[in-house]
């Protein structure tokens, strides 16, 4: 028995020295979405602060939540949607940001935006909002329609055409909870932070009743599919509709007319932070207007800040689908955190709807 | 002593990655987040019989048998080709039945959605023929074929093991006592390849009921399996209670499974799995 404790503290001996050799550099933990971010930004960073950058990736919000929450891996920058954000924040897991060491975002935040999202004043208006404390935007955008121009030959201007039965099989939807119910509550004109039981049901059957007409529901392969001619409409997020522009002349994107969601993502110092000095640094480099136009630019999503703006091509600060009017954003709602039960309250509905 | 030390990685592994995840998957399946703080309860396991889970599971239990069988019915005769052809070919083929578990699992996987796709590289060859589109994808059909494609080997390997190891003069006293070919395969290399055999269909049925990967990419997010759910409530949810609940469900049942399966092993032979 004494031999096994002795073999157990040699190789726990063994592992912590092999630690401490590997971090002579200052190391950076970031987790971020997959293709957000321009890998020369890091490439950048690393040089210019002297320091490593680890990055993991993750696919959706919650897979980032349930790793974070663990504290497994100590993430020093991570980049929740606002939904998230609020979530986190109301379970403390993030830092409070310190405003004097971010002067870029001072000087570049679009000043429309940051009103929209955060709640900069004392007016019940802005109880919805959130607060600013803890985030800064990263990137922003719509959900909408995108749709095949040679398959589609009416013009999409409603949610309704996804319900459409001509389309039967030609539809791709989110495989996401809260984003699959955005279509059918704008449709029936409901907040799609609704907890409304009636509402939130009605949303539900419509769902069902549009299920055998979905080709499929997708996160990431929206984008492959749609290139591939796969399917003749799709929801989809702005910014992964102007990448698969690119790659298909033929794909349109659309705000739908009764609204949609507009999201943002947020970077965020989680308190699971070993060097919060080094992570403000970090969101401060990415609002230098440079950094923040190679990301515009890598990922195709539209950015918050006004200097990188005015360095975009005149083509894309034009395109209503990367950059819409007010009045469209005015009928846009931002996705609430619903709390645990709000949260279970819709998963409930959306295994209902793909156990159908 | 000298061996108890050796064994010492292997417990130590064991325990960190076996039975403490399996202590908090019971700790978490019987417990419940109550404003109170943490209580026990059964309510995570009861869940299972929700028509909605309970389908689910259901369906997951179909497609992971016919999916077990159809291995079955493939890799027998191919482990009995293999374990009888002469030493080189032998090394070959084993060699080209490994080969694509050397590519990473989701890799597979995302080629058999182009392979199946309405405009992927089958519907393409069947339309040069003027053979109508077909809806290979999303279908049931496609999420056991991905099932089958992935866990086939786990099915060949190990009853391959067994007949290599049967030992000739068996098979030769057999024929000297007068037995025909099949006599002598129902009665001599049947019997002594059901550990194999077992192992072979714990192997794929295992993971293939648990599957939520190929459910969610060759099914297209439509055919929900209970591995789906387990998943979802992991990870859409963050409700650790409910999936660790279910997962000890699910575990019960196969193990429950297993043990019925490995009952046909008259002589406990079967691979020492039980």
């Amino acid at each position: 028995m004494k031999k096994i404790l002795i073999v157990i503290l040699a190789m726990v001996s063994a592992l912590s020295l092999s630690a401490c050799n590997g971090s002579k550099k200052e190391k950076l933990y970031i987790y971020n979405w997959g293709e957000y971010m321009d890998p020369e930004v890091i490439e950048m960073f690393e040089k210019e602060f002297k320091v490593k950058i680890v990055d993991d990736e993750y696919e959706t919000n919650e897979a980032m939540y349930a790793k974070v929450k663990t504290g497994a891996i100590n993430y020093d920058v991570v980049f929740p949607s606002e939904y998230m954000v609020n979530k986190m924040q109301e379970e403390n897991m993030l830092e409070e940001l310190n405003y004097d060491n971010l002067p870029n975002f001072t000087q570049y935040i679009d000043p429309l935006i940051n009103e929209t999202i955060y709640k900069l004043d004392d007016s019940s208006a802005s109880d919805e909002k959130m607060d600013p404390r803890f985030s800064v935007p990263y990137f922003w955008g719509t959900v909408g329609i995108l749709y095949n121009t040679t398959m589609v030959d009416e013009e999409v201007t409603s949610w309704d055409i996804l319900f459409d039965e001509k389309y039967s099989g030609n539809i791709l939807m989110q495989n996401s909870v809260r984003d699959v119910f955005v279509p059918p509550l704008k449709l029936l004109g409901y907040s799609i932070n609704t907890l409304n039981e009636t509402e939130l049901s009605e949303a539900t059957q419509m769902l069902i009743d549009q299920k055998p007409l979905v080709q499929a529901y997708v996160i990431d392969q929206v984008r492959d599919k749609m290139i591939g001619n796969e399917a003749a409409l799709a929801v989809i997020y702005s910014g992964e509709a102007l990448i698969t522009k690119e790659d298909n002349a033929d794909l349109e994107y659309v705000v739908p007319q009764e609204g949609s969601n507009i999201w943002f993502d947020a970077v965020v110092i989680p308190t699971t932070t070993q060097n919060k000095e080094l992570a403000e640094k970090f969101i401060d480099f990415l609002y230098r207007p440079d950094v923040a136009k190679l990301n515009a630019d890598y990922s195709g999503y539209s950015t918050p800040n006004t200097g990188a703006f005015d360095l975009l091509d005149a083509e894309v600060q034009e395109d209503p689908a990367a950059y819409p009017s007010s009045e469209t954003i005015a009928k846009c709602e931002i996705f609430q955190y619903l709390g645990t039960e709000g949260e279970e309250l819709y998963l409930a509905k959306w295994q209902q709807i793909k156990g159908k | 002593m000298n061996k108890k030390l050796l064994a010492s990685p292997y417990i130590i592994w064991i325990l960190i990655f076996t039975i403490l995840p399996l202590a908090l998957v019971i700790y978490y399946g019987f417990t419940a987040q109550t404003p109170d703080g943490i209580v026990f309860t059964l309510d995570n396991i009861k869940k299972i019989s929700d028509p909605l889970y309970w389908k689910a599971f259901l369906l997951s239990a179909r497609l992971s048998l016919l999916c077990t069988v159809i291995c079955l019915i493939l890799a027998y005769p191919l482990a009995l080709i293999l374990a009888k052809s002469g030493n080189g070919k032998k090394t070959l083929l084993v060699f080209f039945m490994i080969l694509p578990m050397w590519m990473n699992f989701l890799l597979r996987t995302y080629a058999w959605l182009n392979l199946l796709e309405g405009n992927g590289v089958i519907n393409t060859i069947l339309q040069f023929f003027g053979i109508p589109k077909q809806q290979l994808v999303n279908t049931p059909f496609a999420v056991v074929l991905g099932m089958v494609y992935n866990f086939l080997p786990f099915m060949v390997l190990p009853i391959y093991n067994v007949l290599i190891k049967i030992d000739d003069s068996l098979i030769q006293a057999s024929s000297d006592l007068g037995a025909n070919k099949f006599v002598t395969f129902r009665k001599i290399i049947f019997p002594l390849s059901l550990p194999g055999v077992i192992s072979g269909i714990t192997m794929v049925f295992v993971p293939a009921i648990t599957t939520f990967v190929i459910s969610d990419i060759l099914g297209g997010g439509k055919i929900q399996l209970i591995g789906n759910i387990i998943e979802q409530e992991f990870t859409f949810a963050s409700n650790w209670h409910t999936g660790s609940g279910l997962s000890l469900v699910l575990m019960v049942i196969i193990l429950f499974s297993m043990a019925i399966i490995s009952k046909f092993d008259k002589d406990g032979e079967g691979a020492g799995l039980w």
